[in-house]
Order: C-alpha cells, then structure tokens, then sequence
C-alpha cells in the first residue's frame, strides 16, 4: 500500500497526463467518426445524424452498443487464431502510438528523444494487422485487397518519411517536445518554412490511412472488397477504430512537425497575447450555444443530454479560464497548449474528410504511379530543397528570410517540372500503348 | 458519313472460352452495388487485365412484350413505363406516337408542346441520375447528392401533373390526359433557371478534376464505326463522334419549332460521353425555356375515339430517349389488342457494346464502363 | 399476372365512340389470315385484303435496285403508313442485307424482331429494321420463315445481331445460321418453350410442371 502510494506519488503527472491522453484520443476517435458524416451531411446538403442524442451526439455510442451486441461471425475455413488478432494488433499499433504524442510541454505518456521515430515505427505495425486480416479471411479477394493496401502504405511510408525529414532538418531533434520547442525559438512554424513537405506529408498522410481518394482497397463499389469484408461487429469496429486511430496520429505528427504542436498562433509576439483568451472564450461561447439550443430540441431527454453537454463544454471553459489565476499559472501553458493542440489535429482531420467527399476515387495503379512517380521523387527534391536553404543560413550566412523563400521557389519550380515531365512521359507511353 | 462501314468487325463474342492457364473468370454480379441493377458480367481476367467479357442479362424479363399482345392499346400504356423506369416519360411518348401513327392520328399542337416539355425534363432527371450514380461509383460521393436534389424538383414537377413521380403514365394516345395545372410554366421555369448554375456546379466538382479525368479519359473508348456496327445510339453515339439525333434527324412531338444544338466529341471514351450528357442537360434547359414562352392554347386530346382499333398493319416508330433510340414496332390486326409490340431497347442494344468497350481495361475500369452506358435493367431485360 | 389472359373476340356489334373508318374490316372475325395479305406461299388462299387498309404497293427506285439485283427474292414491296417494307426470301436474307449496308448504305441495323403469324404457312416472319445516316433513310426486311427452318444470320453484316438474334430464338425458337454462340439471352438456359409464339401459354408451362416436380394441381 505504501509501495502504490509512492509510486502514484513518484509519478503523478505522467500518470494524470495518460489518464487524460487515453481518456481523451479514443473518444476523439470515436467522435471524429461522428463529425465525418455531420460534415458529409454538410457538403452533400442534408444533415446527418439528428435522432441518437441532440443533433446525433450520442451517434458514436450508439454505433458502439451496436457494434458490440452483432452477433460474432467467423468464416468456417479461416484460422481464428490470427482472425482474432489481426485487428487487435491494428488497433493496438494505432493506439500505441497516441504514447510519443504530447498534446503540451511535458504532457504526454512517455517522454522519449526519438518520439517521432517511434510514433513512426509503431503505426507502421498496423500494416500487419491489415495482411494479416486478409490473410485470416481466407478469402481470394480479401487477401488481394489486404495486399493491395500494405503496397499502398508502405509506396507513400516513403514519401511521408523523406516530408518528415525535411521538417526534422529544421528542428534538428527527433524528440517531439524538441521539435515543438525549436519552432517555439525560432518563432515560426515549419509549415511555412517548408510548405512543399507539409503538402507532401498531407497526400501522403491521406494514402496512409487508406482514406479517399486513396481508399480502393476497401471500397464499396469496387470489385475486390478488401480486407475487412469476412469481419463484423466489434471486430470490424476494431479496424474502423484503428483507421481513426491512425487519423488522428497522422495527424497529430503534422501538428508537431509543421503546425507549431501545442503553440497558439503567433506566440513569439506578446502584443498579441489575448489570445491566450481564445480558448475559455470559444468553449464559453459553445456552451452558449448549446443553452441556447436546449429549449429548441424535440423532447425533455434530447434536451437534458444536450444540457450536460453544455455543462462539460462548460468544465472545460471553466478549467482553461483558471489557468489564469496565480496559483495554477504552471499550469497555463499546458492546458491551454492542450486546446490549441487538439484544435489544430481537428483543423488537420476536417481536411482528410473535405478531400474525402470532394474528389473521386482514384485506380490503384494510379495511385502507385503518384506515390512512386510523383511524390517520391518531389519529396527528395524537397528534403534537397531545405538542406540546401539550411546550409545557406547556417554556413553561407544568408538571412533565413532569404534563403528559405529561394529555395522555396526553386523546389516549386523543381516540382512543377518534374510533374510536367512525368505527365509528358505517360502520354506517350499511353499513345504508343494504343 | 461516308466511309462508315461495319465489315472487318468481328461480332462480339457470346461465349466466354475456356480461361487459359494464368486467367481467371470472375463474376460480378448479379447482385453489386454498382451494377446497375441485376446485370451479372463474366470477366476473364489475365491479373487485372481483362481479356474477355460476357455479360448475362435477362434477371429482370417480366415479358412485357407477351403482356402488350394481351392488352388493349390503352391498357398497355402504363407498361411501358416500367421499362426505362428511370425515364418513363420518354417512353410513354415513343408508345403513344407510334400508336398514334398506326391509327393515322396526331396529337394537338398543345399536346406536342406539353409532351416536349415533360419529356425534356425527363432527359434532364434520366441524366440527373445517370451522373449522380456514375460519380459514387468512381468514388465520388458528393454529387449524387445534388443531382437527386435538382431530380427531386422535376419529379415535384410531374407529381404535381400526373400524380406520380417515377411510372407516370404522363401521355395517352391522341394526346394528354390532364391539363397543365396552373403554375406548371412557372415551375418549369423557375426550375431552368435555377439549373443553369447547377449544371456549372456539377461541372466545377468534376470536369477538370485530375482524378476525375484520369478515370475516365481514355476508358471504355468505341469508336466511330463500331458504334454504328454495334447499333449503338444515343449519347454514346454522338460521343463517338456521330452527329445524329433523331430529335433533329427526324423530328416528333414539337421538336422541329426549337432551337438547340446536338453535343458531340471526337473519342469516344467515358469523359467524353460525360461531357456529351452534361451538354445535353444544358439544352433540355434551354429546349424547356423555348417551349414554355408559347404553349399553344386548344384541346389537349385529339378526336381517336375511346375504343382503339386500328386498320389492320404496322408502324415502326422512334425517338430520342436519355439512353439512346427507342422504338416500337407495332402490329395491328384490326382488333382493339395489338397483334405485337417490340420494344426497340436502347440499353439492351448499347449493353451489347460492353465486350468490345472492356477489353484490354482493369478491373476498376468495369464500373465506369457499365456507368457511362446508362443502362437500365428493366429496359434491357424488359 | 394471374388473370387469364382475355380471349380475343370479335368485337360486338357496333360499338359507339368508334370514329376510325377501319370498322368494316374488324366487323369480321380477326383473324390474322383474313386481315393480312398473304404471304407469297402458293397454298394459302389469297384472301381479298380488306378495304381500309393502310399499305400502298411500292415500285420506287430503291426496290427497283432490289428487284434488279435478286430478282425473285424480293416477294414484295409496299409502303404502310408511309413506311417502305420488302420482303424477300429468307435464304437470301443475308446476301440482301451485305448489299443493303453496302451498296444501299443502310450501315445501321435498328432492330431485328420476328412476329408469329400460326395461320401462315411459314409462321415466323423475321423483321429487320435498316437505317441509313447517310440518306436518313428507313427500310423495313422481312423474311418468312416456318417453323424449324433456320435462317442465314446476319451478324457477320451487322454485330448488333448478336444479341438481337439470341432473344430472337428464345422468344420464338428461330434458328440462325452462322450466329456465334445462339443461346438463350433473357430467360434461363435450361427453359422449355418459346413464349412469344402465339401457342405458349405459361400457364400450361406452370401446371405441367407443377404436376411433374410437386405431383399435385396446380390451383392456377
């Protein structure tokens, strides 16, 4: 007893800030699922989820209950064992990684100097679960779509990696933390230092995930179903879980990498520090909304849950107000990094669900071409773009309001060049094909 | 069109041979999403290449031709828009013009402009619908969701004339049943204009899009002279490069009073049959604004007596449905049932085309090929 | 569909509404022998075509070029409701319609259907619509056929016969010569019967059926 009081002790804040952390990005997960078909809702001209709590709130439980009661079926001819785990070690790899990912300086799980490497490392284990997936299924197609997505992934793993890489040169440490400090002391964020990478690792990102318009393998309307096809109910809840899982680590690495992590915008300038308000006063102005809501809704039950909705958004309004008050000022730049974190992933994610719904699906060799083709060879040009920039600032002494736009400017023209020239190239190929 | 010709063409193949050793035979269908309706394809596959297709029909014959022989005329009339349900009105109008021709009956001019009113927005939902389908098979999934929006005003349009919205029974032989209600040229145009920017909005998501043209550009290509060869007609036709529309080569209903344009392209591939339907929406548009500025007054049904019994012989006669040319070919043997009634299906015909189009494509190329025929199951089978 | 499908009865005496002209020829019986010209089968006795028929014997040039090429082939010629029909005779079906698509630029095959005419000799007739683009012209072929005599098929003319001549054969049973692969297109291989022939009836299809594979009445 005294042993757990000492440990609990010893480790408080690593403690509270996991509890928080696995607390928090799961649910995240599961509410992203929700914000994606409100905002499919919203671009296709109709609403969404509206029944299932106020405005679909309680969508994601919903859907979890049900997920969990389906009755659980397993192919006769499939082998149980790795049919069991395949989506166990999907989801696992997904959320292993939420481990590296601090959502504030000094909050987060596992405090390590090569956060990404491991983020990097770790997500890359759900390509097992999905082979192995397809491979349990026994199943000619499932088995062809679980390969067709491992090629997809591991094609632009390539290209995501050489994006980070330019983003690394500029931070100079592999340690999250480190990476958002240096862009704290250079007062800038990297995505626009490095534009070129942040475009690179945001295709790429959406090719990591199997989400539109690279999502092929696990199409509906497309011949070979995919991997997920034999699996149903909490199983293939598992995998959805994983792939939203993937989204949001995806897209918390490019909020650290090139969005500035858990800064709030333009943090170097004091003169605009009332934006430390922003936080309190946005939840504030949520909850408002919600109490105003509240008499507009259908029934007593839809209101009251809206009610503790606004009492949550509320809490929260109220926590990031009480950061102000002296005796928890250590604690401003954490909770309130937290906020300006998880609003930036959010900003990340509704862009995979805008591309999702606006463009069409592209072909799978087609999709190998742009990863092989197009992006690979521009995201090498890009890292040769910045190292160079970097040399120039460092070594040649050129201010870095110079050398990084010049090189800016050439790795464009680089880019458009190489693209031009590959389109060159596959029309000819086409036409001498035909 | 000289030098069009169809010798050198090697019939489709029926029968798909024995797969050879590194080839599969898959089978899509009869139940897939985005088949269309019960359409089963049997593809023999060299990996994802194709090599050869078959495509077996008929899960959706109900013998509507049996029936006609069956029924008087007048009876038979809601039959035909079971066929094209997608477009009943097109085919309530092929019917009731070629019984009218075997009775030497015409329709009033204030029926013929009506007729070409509601038919012209039956083009505009046929390919409403044909687009929004065509997109979600390719993946994307936003535009079906406007185009059933603007489908959903037409059909509001059709309700508000004949009651129904999909089987509408909308014309009768000599003529209209109904008379327009009041506010039907106010509703059409309210709805053309609104459409104007729609079809730019539908263009905006899709027409330049990279992805979009990489799907369908250079996909599912027929040419000129296999178009002819194959019967093919209708927007795959004139995509293909053949400038014929039986709407301006031999005018019905009120046609030959308007003004607009025949959409062609040179290729013959899916974009360019894309590209030939959007173009064929913006001039039903402009077909209906013409049409609605002067509707003749006067009766709507001409003098064909209640009881139909035409002099003993036949008519064959066509139009310019959304999928193509449908023709009826009706017999009469003096009696008040008809002898025999073909149906000439566009679908079934430009489905035979689906072999020669897949060859040679990837397996994902299927869909997009199946889509950009517009074909309807209950026209195919019937 | 589980009416019975209604006999077709003479029409009683005179109904009202019936402004069509066309009242003395269905006064009689309808018979398709009596209302149809006959086919050119010597046995059949001409009946008198009835008054207020529609057709018109044609002689254009076009048939004239018909005539001048096959000769005898070409049984007849006539115009109904301004439409043009030929009928020739089948076994030379195919070598009209290579010069038709040749020589007469028809390069479009419309349609290809057949009808069941049971009281003629050669009950089938097989009816080919031909369009030309370059002349925007129509042309309606017919060949007469009996039952169990197969006809040239037209597919190596025009592929859009492939599947025009399957549903062909399985709506009526008619064979073609020379089609690439002639099976049944609509309905399931393994039916029985053709069911656009006048003689089918489903129902006598269902009841045997029933009795083989359930060994009771069928109630229908």
């Amino acid at each position: 007893m005294q042993a757990v009081l000492q440990f609990l002790q010893a480790n408080m804040w690593p403690l509270i800030d996991a509890l928080v952390i696995v607390g928090v990005f799961p649910l995240l997960a599961g509410y992203v699922v929700l914000l994606e078909r409100k905002v499919m809702a919203d671009m296709q001209a109709r609403l969404g989820p509206m029944r299932v709590g106020p405005h679909g709130l309680l969508q994601p439980l919903a859907d979890a209950v049900k997920l969990m009661i389906k009755e659980d079926i397993i192919p006769e001819s499939a082998d149980r064992i790795i049919f069991w785990m395949a989506p166990v070690l999907s989801v696992t790899a997904g959320m292993l990684a939420f481990a590296a990912i601090p959502i504030g300086p000094g909050f987060l799980i596992a405090e390590m100097n090569v956060g990404l490497l491991f983020i990097l490392a770790v997500s890359s284990m759900g390509i097992f679960g999905i082979v192995l997936g397809g491979w349990a299924s026994n199943s000619h197609y499932s088995l062809l779509g679980a390969l067709r997505s491992a090629a997809q992934l591991v094609s632009y793993e390539v290209a995501v990696g050489m994006a980070m890489v330019s983003g690394l040169l500029l931070a100079g440490t592999l340690s999250m933390t480190g990476i958002v400090a240096s862009q704290a002391e250079k007062g800038i964020w990297f995505v626009f230092v490095a534009p070129v990478g942040f475009v690179i690792y945001l295709i790429g990102s959406v090719a990591e995930t199997n989400r539109a318009p690279f999502d092929l393998p696990e199409a509906e309307s497309e011949l070979v179903a995919g991997y997920m096809t034999e699996y149903s109910g909490f199983r293939w809840a598992l995998y959805f879980l994983a792939e939203y899982s993937n989204m949001i680590v995806v897209a918390s690495v490019a909020t650290t990498l090139f969005l500035g992590g858990w800064m709030r915008p333009f943090a170097s300038i004091h003169a605009l520090d009332f934006l430390d308000f922003v936080p309190a006063l946005f939840m504030l102005g949520v909850t408002g909304y919600c109490v105003y809501r509240i008499p507009k809704q259908t029934g007593k039950d839809q209101g009251f849950i809206l009610a503790i909705f606004a009492g949550s958004c509320f809490a929260i309004a109220a926590a990031l107000g009480a950061v102000f008050a002296p005796p928890l000022a250590f604690l401003k730049v954490p909770v309130l990094g937290a906020f300006w974190f998880i609003a930036k992933v959010m900003g990340y994610v509704y862009l995979f669900l805008w591309v999702r719904f606006t463009f069409p699906r592209y072909r799978f060799d087609q999709l190998m071409k742009l990863g092989w083709h197009y992006l690979i060879p521009l995201s090498i040009v890009n890292v040769m773009g910045v190292a160079t920039a970097l040399v120039l600032h460092r070594q040649a002494g050129w201010s870095s309001w110079v050398a990084f736009p010049v090189l800016l400017v050439v790795t464009i023209v680089l880019a458009i060049w190489l693209v031009r020239a590959g389109e060159r190239r596959d029309q000819e190929a086409a036409r001498s094909a035909a | 069109m000289d030098e069009i010709r169809s010798e050198g063409m090697a019939p489709p193949s029926v029968e798909l041979a024995v797969p050879g050793a590194d080839e599969i035979v898959l089978n899509m269908g009869p139940q897939h999403p985005s088949t269309h309706g019960v359409l089963r394809v049997k593809l023999r596959l060299d990996g994802e290449r194709i090599d050869g297709s078959e495509c077996v029909i008929g899960y959706l014959h109900r013998g509507v031709e049996k029936i006609a022989e069956h029924r008087t005329y007048t009876q038979f009339a809601p039959y035909v828009d079971r066929m094209d349900y997608v477009a009943a009105v097109s085919n309530g109008l092929g019917y009731c013009e070629a019984v009218e021709k075997l009775l030497g009956a015409e329709a009033t001019p204030r029926a013929k402009v009506v007729r070409t009113i509601l038919t012209e927005l039956q083009r505009i939902a046929s390919h409403l619908l044909w687009l929004g389908t065509h997109a979600l098979d390719l993946g994307a999934l936003t535009p079906v969701f406007y185009c059933l929006r603007e489908r959903e005003e037409i059909l509001k349009i059709f309700e508000k004339y004949c009651g129904a919205r999909l089987t509408t029974h909308a014309f009768r032989i000599g003529g209209l049943q109904y008379e327009t209600y009041d506010g039907f040229e106010h509703d059409v145009k309210r709805f053309c204009d609104d459409f104007g920017s729609k079809v730019d909005e539908y263009e905006q998501l899709l027409t330049g899009n990279r992805i979009w043209v990489g799907r369908t550009k250079g996909i599912g290509i027929l040419t000129a002279q296999q178009a002819i060869a194959l019967g093919v007609t209708g927007p795959p036709l004139r995509a293909s490069g053949v400038k014929w529309d039986l709407r301006k080569a031999m005018p019905y209903a009120a046609y030959d009073q308007y003004d607009f344009i025949i959409p062609t392209a040179t290729n013959g591939d899916t974009y360019d049959r894309y590209v030939v339907r959007m173009e064929e929406m913006r001039q039903s548009r402009s077909i209906c604004l013409q049409a609605i500025e002067n509707i003749p007054a006067g009766p709507i049904m001409a003098k064909v007596g209640k009881v139909l019994k035409p002099p003993p012989g036949e008519v064959y006669h066509s139009i310019e449905a959304p999928k193509g040319e449908i023709g009826y070919y009706v017999v009469s043997d003096g009696t008040t049932q008809p002898y025999r009634v073909r149906v000439r299906p566009p679908s079934f015909i430009n489905l035979q085309a689906f072999d020669t189009m897949v060859k040679g494509h990837l397996v994902a190329d299927v869909v997009a090929i199946i889509g950009t025929l517009d074909i309807v199951l209950g026209e195919v089978d019937r | 569909m589980g009416t019975e499908p209604p006999e077709k009865q003479p029409p009683s005496a005179p109904e009202g509404g019936e402004t069509k002209p066309a009242g003395s020829a269905s006064s009689e019986p309808a018979k398709p022998a009596a209302a149809k010209p006959a086919a050119a089968a010597p046995p059949k006795p001409p009946a008198p075509p009835p008054k207020k028929e529609e057709r018109t014997p044609l002689d254009n040039d076009l048939v004239k070029r018909f005539r001048g090429r096959f000769g005898e082939a070409v049984r007849e010629a006539w115009l109904d409701r301004k439409q043009a029909i030929l009928v020739v005779e089948a076994a030379k079906l195919r070598a009209v319609c290579e010069f038709a698509r040749d020589s007469e630029k028809f390069d479009m095959l419309v349609d290809l259907t057949a009808v069941d005419w049971p009281k003629r000799e050669k009950r089938f007739e097989v009816v080919l619509q031909l369009y030309s683009f370059a002349k925007n012209e129509r042309l309606r072929v017919k060949a007469p056929t009996a039952d169990g005599e197969s006809v040239p098929s037209v597919t190596a003319v025009w592929p859009t016969a492939g599947w025009l001549e399957r549903e062909c054969f399985d709506m009526f049973g008619i064979r073609f010569d020379g089609h690439p692969g002639l099976k049944r297109i609509l309905l399931p291989d393994e039916w029985q019967g053709y069911p656009l022939r006048k003689d089918y009836d489903i129902l006598q299809q269902d009841e045997a059926w029933v009795r083989e594979n359930m060994g009771i009445e069928s109630g229908q």
